[in-house]
């Protein structure tokens, strides 16, 4: 029974992998015409990609999302503005800082500035870079829902936090120091994948349900939309702080 | 050895990693909501797997994800295939870079089209449009977009010109769609952005990126290396109210 469970979610993976293997098949074989080097590390590597998100999306599914989605709906229903915000915000902040895509990108950026000279190229200054940048994604990311749900709730549109969001994101670029306005841009882009959009999906349509007069297909949506704009802001101050 | 040692660290981080979802999780049903923990051992197993299923993850990514990015994109902008063997090259000619391009397009489409929060998004769509939507056509309108934004992404590395001017460009595109979308659409089409970018395309992406700003002359990692990602995020947005628009207005008339 659990075997064939596994086995499915296996097969699952392999599938979401097989564009990119077959992309990369290609333009080896067609195109450059030459073995992809380091092929056994790679494909090992690719194995416990493949074993370890298994793993992780079917603890999240037995675990995780169902008691965040009870728990979002009993929030929602409860009534309390205060315990509904600060659950927003603790769901935001704690589903970003186990977002794996983020930790990799992080590491990554602390890395790539240690390399250029940015900050002192010592593991221990690289992993406080990488903390940061996590740390100011995650404070944004928690921000973002809790606004997200004073919007839900006030029925506030949406267009105009988002574009005066644009605004201020324009804004940061003029001040922000160069250095930290690509890894900016792209941490809105990185904080939303695999923990964080469910959880925050099933916070929103619990509460567009309890509230009167608010469709759950409307007005559910829009949380990730903020939780993808602010840490483009909180990351270009967290640049003005290190680098400025 | 060596490995057994490292994948120790990465579980140890991992295991702090996840104790704030554990601390919310407790604080909340028990103070708040003060009800006991439903299914607790099912709970506790879950997130056993979560933990090793992240540290696997982690350590894989290490060896497979990004040297798989950097390695493709090393070989595609190596100066010798892109301008012959002995050439010595100081500019980057960005028309010598289709292959570039045509992988990164690939690499977004195919990333795309297969995405599970893009056909959640999609299923949705079409209900909220009340089936003026059709799910397919937007999960391809959506896969072009991806393709288009990373494509352009990379020419932007390869050119050196700044970020913020597309991006600036792209949000005006959004505010002027906004003002003639259909009101339904627009929350859904704004998370789109965020959704379209999965786990495991988020870092064969960034490796990519920076793989060409290490390898294209003239180009510093540092610089120019990030961006990828916010281009993968901003066209969804552009390409579901677009699609949105352009359906809305055949069913009109």
């Amino acid at each position: 029974m659990i075997i064939s469970i596994i086995l499915k979610k296996l097969q699952q993976a392999i599938k979401d992998l097989l564009p990119i293997i077959l992309v990369i098949a290609f333009f080896q074989i067609v195109v450059l015409r030459q073995p992809l080097p380091q092929m056994g590390e790679v494909l090992f590597g690719a194995l416990l990609v493949v074993a370890g998100l298994t793993l992780f999306v079917q603890g999240l599914e037995m675990g995780l999302f169902p008691i965040g989605e009870s728990m979002a709906h009993a929030l929602a229903r409860k009534g309390s503005l205060f315990w509904l915000l600060c659950f927003a915000f603790a769901l935001g902040f704690s589903t970003t800082v186990a977002e794996p895509a983020l930790i990799a990108v992080a590491a990554e950026a602390a890395d790539i500035a240690s390399k250029g000279g940015l900050i002192e190229s010592s593991q221990e200054s690289q992993k406080q870079y990488a903390f940061g940048l996590r740390m100011s994604v995650a404070f944004s990311v928690g921000l973002a829902i809790l606004i997200g749900v004073m919007r839900i709730i006030r029925g506030w549109p949406i267009h105009y936090l988002i574009i005066g969001g644009y605004g201020v994101v324009m804004l940061m670029t003029i001040i922000a120091p160069k250095e930290i306005i690509g890894i900016a841009y792209d941490a809105g882009g990185v904080t939303t994948s695999t923990i964080t959009v469910p959880l925050v999906a099933a916070l929103g349509v619990g509460l567009a349900s309890t509230i009167r007069g608010r469709s759950p297909l409307v007005d559910g949506f829009g949380l990730i939309a903020f939780a993808s704009l602010l840490p483009m802001i909180f990351v270009m101050g967290y640049g003005l702080i290190v680098f400025g | 050895m060596e490995f057994v040692y490292d994948f120790s660290e990465i579980l140890l981080g991992t295991c702090r990693d996840v104790l704030p979802i554990i601390l919310l999780i407790t604080v909340f049903q028990l103070f708040v909501l003060r009800q006991s923990i439903p299914h607790l051992p099912r709970l506790i197993v879950g997130g056993v797997y979560v933990v090793l299923g992240l540290a696997l993850f982690l350590a894989g990514l290490e060896k497979a994800l990004f040297p798989l990015g950097k390695i493709m994109a090393n070989q595609l902008s190596d100066p010798a295939f892109i301008y012959g063997a002995g050439e010595i090259v100081t500019h980057a000619d960005w028309k010598a870079y289709g292959w570039v391009y045509l992988f990164a397009a690939m690499i977004g489409f195919a990333t795309t089209i297969a995405e599970p929060s893009l056909i959640a998004v999609a299923y949705k769509a079409n209900e909220v449009s009340a089936g003026t939507i059709s799910s397919w056509g937007l999960r391809i309108t959506v896969a072009f977009g991806v393709a288009f934004g990373i494509s352009l992404g990379t020419f932007r590395i390869i050119t050196g010109t700044p970020l913020y001017l597309y991006i600036l460009v792209g949000y005006l595109v959004v505010i002027v769609q906004t003002l003639f979308a259909p009101k339904s659409i627009i929350a859904l089409a704004y998370d789109s952005g965020g959704v379209t970018t999965s786990t495991v395309t988020v870092p064969l992406v960034a490796a990519l990126g920076l793989g060409l700003a290490s390898t294209v002359p003239g180009r510093n990692p540092a610089l120019d290396g990030f961006g990828l990602i916010a281009f993968a995020s901003l066209f969804p947005i552009i390409t579901v109210m677009g699609y949105a628009q352009i359906m809305h207005w055949r069913t009109k008339r």
